[in-house]
């Protein structure tokens, strides 16, 4: 079924992935939107644009990462071959980063001198805020303030790179009421300000401009798989929260009918508990943050809190092309409990020596399950996005281990 | 003719702009929300304007962000705002009222529930923050089904082509928001308003009422000078919490609120115009 769609021809121009996308925000932004749109149009099909991108990710973030097999945590296993693609190895620790200097670059030749970002984990604060003191650019970072605590490290990061972190007080306090105080920012400062918006979310033209910056990691992981393995891998294991690194994964091998998909979304507690971040698994269509896509949300369209171990996951909305990917069946997406994920989080630090972000610890735990079922000689490619340093003082909480 | 289109006509007769002061359903509480719209309409509301409860207000700045809280904690829905205005029609079948808001619990109940829902409680319009023409296509068909009119924003930022844009979509009157920001910002410039709203008349014959940033008598005045109509929000919503705050009984806030509308009222009205 899925063979017939070309996949390079979304969004279309309302940025639309079937039913999803869209841009549904005030007035205001609409033609911020439409100067981002007309000048990424331009940009990425600059070649001078290209290499000065590419020049940053070789050099100042350290890619390729690499593709690492798993080999004692496999053989553990004993089913099919593990792969990590190294995201945790990039400058700032994430895959985010791969993003942050792509939009810092139209910040710069759009002429702003501020930019602004929401951030739950603080990854994506950190490597905004890491981007943003190499160009000379102000940055304030908008963060839940249940978040702040959570991530008191990533905070301090922050700090040390020149950006000003506000604590959002509103809401529940996590990812989603952070992002709805950038775009109260933005509105306010619309001349002078650039959102750097975190994920495969929010009004187009971000789904598509994000997703084409973290496309870097399954362009080289596909080459990787056919260099180091010899074939392209049966199965790619990423977590979704927003989905960008599932989303820079996934769609280069989009095309790959033999490559199935698994985004793992944070089960929390269980998905009967309503204490989870699984918009795609247990949730339904709606608009937010600029965006349709599937939502948490109740019978009266009120957006639902969310819970997971990672902050990062915790968000009741989704990137609108994973959306679609789920509708037309491309991709699976499955979830991973808090337990699991935190399960997982010791097992490969122990087997492997590799410390994950919780984030990417979900995608983990369900790679494990899938690897058992599958056979010693098939391939499985696990986005490894983020490690797991930040996460130090929230596993030792889990464990009484006060410092 | 619309409620909203006729009372504009009505006012223009009489040389009066608009009054349109906002509130959100179930701010303060439940059972005052009704009370509140009679309230305002006796002190000189001409439209009212109320919000629909939203977990997620973008485009609200913290005075009406925590009205949202604290309609929620109440228990306050669409659905209940419907519910308002249908007891609000049994004693008022004149005054215009438009539900404002943001697209999520309107899409969940479904467009052309709504729609239908919507006009038998004697809702007159409709307006989403964050719908813009490029997505209204659906939704503007169920309104005009049913009669309503669709209010839309123009922005500070709005160039002159997507200016046409919207008023081709628009009914009722059209709403210009006066700062680059949320609701009850500052810094309100008549003249860059009025500079405004003249390019605006190029596209439309459409009403102009301006909001965002007016916050009294003389900001209210001052803006009546070149629109159609004024819009109050945030200074209102500030002053029924405040009253809350310090204990005022119901009858008290009702007072207080309507003493406000009034004030503007007396403003509005003693602008040549």
């Amino acid at each position: 079924m899925t063979s017939e769609i070309d996949f390079g021809t979304v969004p279309d121009a309302e940025g639309r992935f079937g039913a999803y996308g869209g841009k549904f925000v005030a007035e205001t932004l609409m033609s911020a939107l439409a100067e981002l749109e007309s000048l990424y149009r331009k940009l990425s099909a600059d070649p001078a644009f290209q290499r000065e991108l590419d020049e940053d990710l070789r050099h100042y973030v350290g890619r390729p990462s690499p593709l690492y097999e798993a080999r004692r945590w496999s053989d553990e296993i004993g089913g099919a071959r593990i792969h990590l693609k190294r995201e945790d190895l990039n400058h700032t620790g994430a895959h985010k980063v791969n993003n942050t200097i792509g939009q810092a670059l139209l910040a710069k030749h759009m002429g702003k001198t501020r930019v602004i970002a929401e951030t739950g984990a603080g990854q994506h604060g950190v490597a905004t805020a890491t981007i943003a003191a190499r160009l000379g650019l102000e940055c304030h970072v908008f963060m839940g303030e249940e978040d702040v605590r959570r991530q008191a490290l990533n905070v301090y990061r922050m700090k040390l790179l020149g950006a000003e972190v506000i604590p959002v007080t509103s809401g529940s306090k996590t990812l989603k009421d952070a992002m709805n105080e950038a775009m109260r920012d933005w509105v306010t400062h619309v001349d002078d300000t650039f959102y750097i918006i975190g994920t495969v979310a929010g009004p187009h033209p971000y789904p598509e401009l994000v997703r084409d910056f973290q496309c870097v990691i399954g362009r080289e992981a596909r080459e990787q798989c056919l260099a180091q393995i010899g074939c392209l891998p049966d199965a790619l294991v990423a977590c979704v929260g927003g989905g960008s690194n599932a989303i820079g994964l996934f769609h280069p091998f989009l095309k790959d009918e033999g490559v199935a998909m698994y985004g793992v979304e944070a089960g929390g507690r269980g998905v009967d508990t309503h204490e989870h971040a699984a918009p795609l698994t247990a949730g339904s269509p709606g608009v937010l943050h600029g965006n349709r896509t599937y939502l948490m949300q109740d019978d009266n369209g009120q957006i639902m809190h969310t819970h997971s171990i990672s902050a990062g996951l915790d968000y009741p909305g989704v990137g609108p092309e994973h959306a679609w990917l789920k509708d037309i069946g491309r991709v699976n997406y499955v979830v991973a409990t808090d337990d699991e994920a935190l399960a997982a989080f010791h097992t490969l630090t122990r087997v492997e020596g590799i410390m994950p972000a919780l984030e990417s610890s979900h995608a983990l735990a369900y790679a494990a399950k899938l690897a058992a079922g599958m056979r010693p000689d098939q391939h499985i490619v696990v986005n490894l996005s983020g490690r797991g340093d930040k996460d130090i003082h929230t596993v030792a909480e889990i464990d009484g281990i006060q410092f | 003719m619309s409620r909203i289109a006729e009372r504009f006509q009505q006012l223009a007769g009489q040389g009066r702009k608009a009054l349109v002061p906002y509130m959100v359903a179930g701010d303060p509480s439940l059972e005052l929300t009704v009370p509140l719209m009679h309230a305002l309409v006796d002190a000189g509301a001409d439209i009212l304007e109320l919000g629909v409860p939203f977990s997620d207000p973008m485009s609200e700045g913290p005075t009406i962000q925590l009205a949202h809280e604290r309609a929620l904690a109440n228990g306050a829905r669409l659905r209940d705002a419907l519910d308002m205005v249908r007891e609000f029609r049994q004693r008022d079948a004149d005054t215009p009222v438009l539900l404002m808001g943001y697209a999520n619990p309107v899409e969940r109940m479904g467009y052309a529930a709504f729609a239908d829902a919507a006009s038998a409680a004697g809702v007159d319009a409709l307006l989403t923050v964050d719908i813009p023409p490029e997505e209204v296509a659906q939704v503007n068909a169920e309104l005009r089904r049913v009669g309503m009119d669709n209010i839309f924003l123009i922005a500070p930022t709005t160039p002159d082509e997507r200016m046409a844009l919207i008023a081709s979509q628009a009914s009722g009157f059209i709403y210009y928001v006066a700062v680059k920001g949320v609701t009850g910002a500052g810094n309100l410039d008549t003249a860059d308003v009025a500079d405004h709203l003249a390019r605006i008349r190029e596209h439309t014959g459409l009403p102009l009422a301006v909001g965002f940033g007016i916050k009294d008598a003389a900001s209210a005045a001052a803006i009546a000078t070149v629109a159609d109509g004024v819009v109050v929000g945030s200074a209102l919503v500030q002053r029924v919490a405040d009253a809350a705050a310090e204990g005022a009984d119901n009858s008290g806030l009702l007072a207080r609120a309507g003493e406000l509308v009034a004030e503007i009222r007396r403003g509005i009205d003693a602008t040549p115009s």
